[in-house]
């Protein structure tokens, strides 16, 4: 985030700005999260514009610390990205048929085209799958109007709302018109015993599950009457159905189209979509990602067209959505490779790389900037599946290979991914320690480098970079039984490094080596934050 | 790119009037790719126009590529620049130009880095505002509103050095 956004009538927001600017006009008492592209500035934003933001460990934490937010009758916000929900998703599903007396908002950002994700799930599937009302705008505007509505429709049904928003709505700057909604005043926070209400034990559970049926049946008929929806009237040879940043790509491309927007993708208008389709020639649905309008659709017995399959890849654009009208499934134009990221000069997980590569290590790798050791000229990260997967494949790779591979097995993990979801796969390292031990190598480069540089509890400071509490990888990892504990600066000393790795490779013990040295792009700040927190207050 | 006329669903051209003017911005991951659309899509919104900006951030940050739309006019839909249909592209990176020639139309302008003496700039740096000097002499805003916008954009320090590349990219166009 460069320069902050102003709390102004008429401004030109990103749609995470604007998410935060709503948070701000609707008195949310706190917002939680875990950084992730392109979801990260919502928090920081509103952290810049006096909102209490804290960043939490993992996305889990987050959507609990928020749920009892909501329990205490005030207002919260949940900011991740889409991978993150799927760390949440435990109790998103069961907060889901739990009462609120406050407004929880979960927002889960997408990544159509894996701009920066390691999967392209479409998490409109976790608001069916949930239960959970879906909120989608298209633009900043909307994404300041419909976190409005969120949180009214939160405190109507007592229940959480997902904002869904997706890398172009995140990302993407247009004008936005403040104080468009009204918002009414949040409740002062108070806590009220009902207990069949927030237990979630069988017997309280099993009346919840239908009540939460009745509240969605509710909602869908709320959203065919009244929810945020727009019909553009137009022709009545061609009519489309969407939702999302792909509405403004059908209006370039079709002006003189029918359209129908849905703005609340779950539970889906589906009365508004059956007249729609009904008053049209041809009906086709207009999404990126999954066909998750066309099978709600069809589910209904509306009969639409959907899109051929090549285009669930990717995200859309004015030329794939006239594609898909014209029907043109020719192969698409290839455009020239842009040059692929990599490490800074003198990025300190260059001597890693560098030191794992002469080793001829097998390695089981993580998610963050070192990442690009996967790329040239290192090509020295075998695996990445999700955050924190670096310790517990490790330990498969370990317990399996034949003796001669697996001594040469090591896991390598940032430190804010090590916080976020490593810590239990080093407890799973103490507990079935594999025989030819194994070694963990904890990339601590003092910050959440990948998304922009966030703190995280390693650094010990707050999202607003106040001195907090601090999680010290070496004393938990001796304090959890790891015999060979090592914190060594691999810039300073790349030959202490590799010997290290080396000595800890050829002992069937469980060693722990932590590689310090600060991210050079966050270095300055750091030096500064530190300075600023060291100083006396009078 | 072959226009597919033949289906009335898409055929209906834009009245001209109507058309945005498309800009694309691209270059390397820490040239001021991002900071050269920000100046350029404030400009345009103090203006009272409609305007959209876009990109993809993320991985592109460690020295990739990186490239970003601004679209304005009366009213702008898609936020993204459709292909071969920018009207101006200003590329950072003399290498560039390749990777994102796809963006500009039959007769667009192609800015790019060695119309600028870089030796002859105040600070290196200020290279992606020199190139928005050279675009702005196509554009119909007042220069005022281009040396307020980097006042807004950029911290006080870089002031200086910046409105003299701006007026050195601006002067260059002129003597064309």
């Amino acid at each position: 985030m460069d320069s902050l956004p102003q709390l102004n009538a008429l401004s030109l927001l990103s749609g995470d700005e604007a998410v935060a600017m709503a948070a701000i006009d609707c008195a949310v008492a706190l917002g939680t999260g875990y950084p992730g592209t392109p979801s990260t500035e919502i928090l920081e934003t509103f952290a810049a514009l006096g909102g209490r933001a804290q960043w939490s460990p993992n996305e889990k934490v987050a959507l609990e610390v928020a749920i009892g937010v909501a329990f205490a009758g005030a207002r919260a916000i949940v900011t991740m990205k889409h991978v993150g929900l799927n760390v949440a998703a435990d109790p998103l599903f069961t907060v889901a048929s739990t009462r609120l007396d406050g407004a929880l908002v979960v927002v889960t950002a997408d990544d159509p085209g894996m701009a920066s994700s390691q999967n392209e799930q479409d998490n409109r599937r976790y608001a069916l799958a949930a239960g959970v009302p879906m909120l989608e705008p298209s633009d900043s505007q909307e994404a300041y109007e419909f976190m409005v509505r969120a949180i009214e429709i939160s405190e109507r049904w007592q229940a959480p709302v997902l904002l869904r928003m997706t890398t172009r709505v995140c990302h993407s700057k247009t004008v936005v018109r403040r104080g468009t909604i009204a918002v009414p005043p949040p409740r002062a926070p108070h806590f009220e015993h009902d207990l069949p209400s927030r237990v979630m034990i069988p017997a309280y559970a099993r009346p919840a599950h239908p009540r939460l049926r009745k509240k969605l049946a509710e909602m869908a008929a709320w959203n065919d009457e009244a929810g945020p929806n727009q019909l553009i009237p137009g022709s009545t040879k061609l009519g489309i159905i969407t939702s999302g940043v792909s509405f403004h790509h059908v209006r370039e491309v079709a002006p003189e189209a029918s359209v129908l927007k849905i703005g609340m993708t779950y539970p889906l208008p589906v009365e508004r979509m059956r007249a729609f389709a009904a008053s049209v020639e041809r009906c086709i649905v207009i999404e990126e990602g999954d066909p998750y309008l066309v099978e709600g659709a069809r589910a209904a017995c509306i009969a639409v067209e959907g899109k051929p399959e090549s285009f669930r890849f990717g995200e859309l654009n004015s030329a794939r959505v006239r594609r898909i009208l014209d029907g043109d499934n020719s192969p698409e134009p290839k455009r020239v490779a842009g040059k692929m990221p990599a490490f800074c000069p003198g990025c300190p997980h260059r001597s890693v790389y560098t030191a794992l590569k002469n080793l001829d290590c097998i390695v089981s790798g993580d998610i963050g900037c070192y990442s690009l050791g996967a790329l040239p000229p290192f090509e020295a990260m075998d695996t990445m599946v999700c955050m924190g997967a670096s310790i517990g494949v490790g330990l498969g790779l370990r317990y399996t290979l034949p003796p001669e591979q697996a001594k040469r097995v090591v896991s390598v993990i940032g430190d804010s991914t090590f916080v976020h979801s490593g810590i239990t796969g080093l407890v799973e390292m103490i507990y079935n320690p594999p025989q030819s031990g194994h070694v963990v190598v904890i990339l601590d480069n003092g910050t959440t480098a990948m998304t922009g540089l966030q703190e995280h509890p390693g650094t010990g400071r707050t999202l607003a970079h106040a001195k907090t509490g601090k999680v010290v990888f070496e004393e938990l990892a001796r304090t959890l039984g790891i015999q060979n504990v090592y914190v060594i600066d691999p810039t300073a000393e790349p030959e202490k490094f590799q010997q290290t790795i080396q000595s800890c490779l050829d002992r069937p013990e469980l060693s722990v080596v932590i590689s310090r040295h600060n991210c050079l792009l966050a270095n300055r700040s750091i030096r500064e934050y530190e300075r600023c927190n060291d100083q006396p207050i009078d | 790119m072959i226009s597919q006329s033949t289906n009335a669903a898409s055929s209906t051209p834009t009245s001209a009037s109507s058309r945005p003017t498309n800009v694309v911005v691209a270059g390397l991951g820490g040239q001021g790719v991002l900071k050269a659309s920000d100046i350029l899509a404030d400009v345009v919104f103090s203006s009272g126009l409609d305007v959209k900006k876009s990109e993809l951030h993320g991985m592109s940050q460690r020295g990739g590529s990186v490239s970003s739309d601004v679209r304005f006019g009366e009213r702008v839909f898609s936020p993204m620049v459709p292909e071969g249909e920018a009207d101006f592209l200003l590329v950072i990176a003399a290498d560039q130009v390749p990777v994102n020639e796809w963006a500009l139309r039959p007769g667009g302008v192609l800015i790019d880095a060695s119309m600028i003496d870089e030796s002859s700039l105040p600070n290196k740096k200020s290279i992606n505002v020199a190139l928005l000097g050279v675009l702005s002499r196509h554009l119909h805003f007042p220069v005022e509103a281009w040396t307020a916008a980097i006042g807004r954009n950029l911290p006080e320090k870089l002031h200086e050095a910046n409105l003299q590349a701006f007026s050195m990219g601006r002067a260059l166009e002129q003597k064309k």
